[in-house]
């Protein structure tokens, strides 16, 4: 049967074979990702590098994105809200929305736009230049040197990401609740305490770590599996962020489906 | 045409290997073992499979049929723990460097020091500009990062990374490759003098005769996935076999 077969089941099967192989790839390469990061050797100073490159660094994107969603979301809710008195809970709203949802799903999305594909360009620009082959022969194992590390700190680094996100959110919505309709940031702050369960803010981070270790995996795996050379790479980079983003937002789906039933 | 060496008493030795890339056949019941102390240069015809035999006794790659025997052990067979603890005494200087970009040039030829064997960074440090001053790079070269450095001094800090843990096994991959002769005639010279000094085994792949001729004692010529002759380096000019006669006089076997 050639490749471009015109049989439509054929093609059907093939597309689901492939499909269940990549999946097969992909849980073998996490399952070895996950044992190459809970035993030793570890490297504290790969570990720490990546930390300050995909918590530390990523503050300023995900700081922006979360004050601007937060007040957005207070102007929605005063703009269309007011059809059933909406805007009376106005801090409440923000509040949910930002801890339970757009807090963990927005970070996540800028991170895996600058983490997850920074990931498959540096380890597919390594494969293509031979430096994962020589760091084999140096006696060091890839997994451990350039994998672990990098889903430890995406998997650690996403959750604090978040929780900075859901202060900046919440702030953004307080300012222009304040500006908007004259509520007070200390009123507004009560209300939100008042609201507020730990378990809205832990639902987040939970996802978060989910998130942060699909952005991690997602960059390692295609940056890994990077062939072809300068191309390659550029597929590579494209895979990495758009794989991390469908699989974020499938998996947020899930995951609040499991937390609703809670 | 010298005799190859026996396999049980061969530094590394490649016994009825066999390797495809789809239908393609690339190595084809190869055979080739080189005795302790002596280097071979591996000679042949782009395609023909050089570095992928290298890659098979690095375990970079796996082999279809046959075995890799480093000090009698077959690498192929071992867990990827028990293949790096072997290649502790192994050197490898890569066709484009291979250097990590992300690390100074200390640290590239410290990697297997600090990372593998655990020795603090500021002894490794020391080894390293030693390693450094070994193929003739200044001790300030080693702060400053691979992408500052020409070709040639790339391919010297390369050497220094595969000598510095003292190795009793060399591959060589191209080592003269882009470079003018002048460089590249200093490479083959450290290469010689390190292997001799170092008294280690030593595997290059090379296009280039003059390199071949410098640095190994023995040459083989591959071809179709085979060893199709083998001699000394002094035999080499003498030898009758036509792409050995094409190599050594440049032209075309047509």
């Amino acid at each position: 049967m050639g490749l471009f077969s015109t049989n439509p089941v054929a093609a059907l099967g093939r597309a689901a074979l492939e499909g269940i192989a990549a999946i097969g790839r992909v849980g073998l390469f996490a399952a070895r990702g996950i044992s190459a990061a809970l035993s030793p050797p570890w490297y504290p100073r790969q570990i720490l590098a990546q930390f300050a490159s995909v918590g530390f660094l990523s503050l300023p994107v995900v700081g922006l994105t979360a004050w601007f969603t937060g007040a957005a979301l207070a102007l929605n809710i005063y703009s269309g809200g007011d059809r059933f008195n909406a805007e009376t809970v106005l801090p409440q709203i923000v509040a949910l929305g930002i801890t339970r949802e757009l807090g963990p799903v927005l970070a996540a999305l800028m991170l895996a736009g600058r983490v997850a594909s920074a990931m498959a360009s540096e380890i597919g620009a390594m494969r293509a230049t031979e430096q994962v082959d020589a760091m084999v022969t140096l006696s060091t194992d890839p997994r451990r040197y350039l994998i672990a590390p990098r889903l430890i700190a995406a998997t650690l680094s996403l959750p604090l990401l978040t929780l900075i996100t859901d202060i900046i959110g919440v702030a953004g919505g307080m300012q222009v609740s304040n500006y908007l309709i004259d509520l007070s940031p200390s009123i507004y702050i009560t209300n939100t305490m008042d609201f507020l369960t730990a378990w809205d803010v832990e639902s987040g981070l939970i996802k978060s770590a989910v998130f942060g270790f699909i952005i991690g995996l997602m960059g390692c795996f295609h940056g890994d599996n990077a062939k072809g050379g300068a191309r390659g790479v550029g597929r590579a980079t494209t895979s990495a962020m758009v794989s991390a983003a469908v699989l974020i937002l499938a998996s947020d789906y899930l995951l609040t489906s499991v937390f609703a039933l809670k | 045409m010298t005799q190859t060496p026996m396999t049980t008493n061969a530094k590394i030795a490649w016994t009825g290997i066999t390797k495809r890339f789809g239908a393609q056949v690339v190595l084809d019941g190869l055979d080739l073992a080189v005795a302790p102390g002596r280097s071979l240069a591996l000679l042949g015809r782009s395609g023909q499979g050089k570095s992928v035999t290298i890659k098979l006794a690095l375990g970079l790659m796996k082999p279809d049929a046959g075995q890799v025997l480093l000090d009698g052990v077959d690498v192929t067979r071992q867990s990827e723990a028990e293949r790096r603890a072997s290649f502790r005494g192994i050197g490898m200087l890569f066709q484009g460097g291979a250097l990590f970009d992300s690390l100074p040039v200390w640290e590239n030829v410290a990697f297997r020091l600090i990372n593998a064997d655990g020795i603090g960074r500021r002894e490794a440090r020391e080894r390293a500009v030693e390693a450094l001053a070994l193929v003739k790079l200044a001790p300030d070269v080693a702060d400053r990062y691979p992408s500052e450095l020409s070709g040639g001094m790339q391919k010297r800090a390369g050497l220094a990374r595969a000598i510095v843990g003292t190795p009793s096994l060399l591959f060589f991959d191209e080592p003269t490759t882009g470079l003018d002769p002048i460089t590249a005639g200093a490479i083959n010279e450290l290469i010689r003098d390190r292997v001799t000094s170092l008294g280690c085994t030593a595997v290059s792949i090379t296009h280039d005769m003059a390199s071949a001729r410098t640095i190994a004692d023995e040459l083989a010529m591959l071809d179709n996935g085979r060893i199709v002759w083998r001699g000394r380096a002094d035999e080499l000019d003498d030898a009758d076999h036509p792409l050995v006669r094409a190599f050594v006089t440049g032209k075309s076997m047509e």
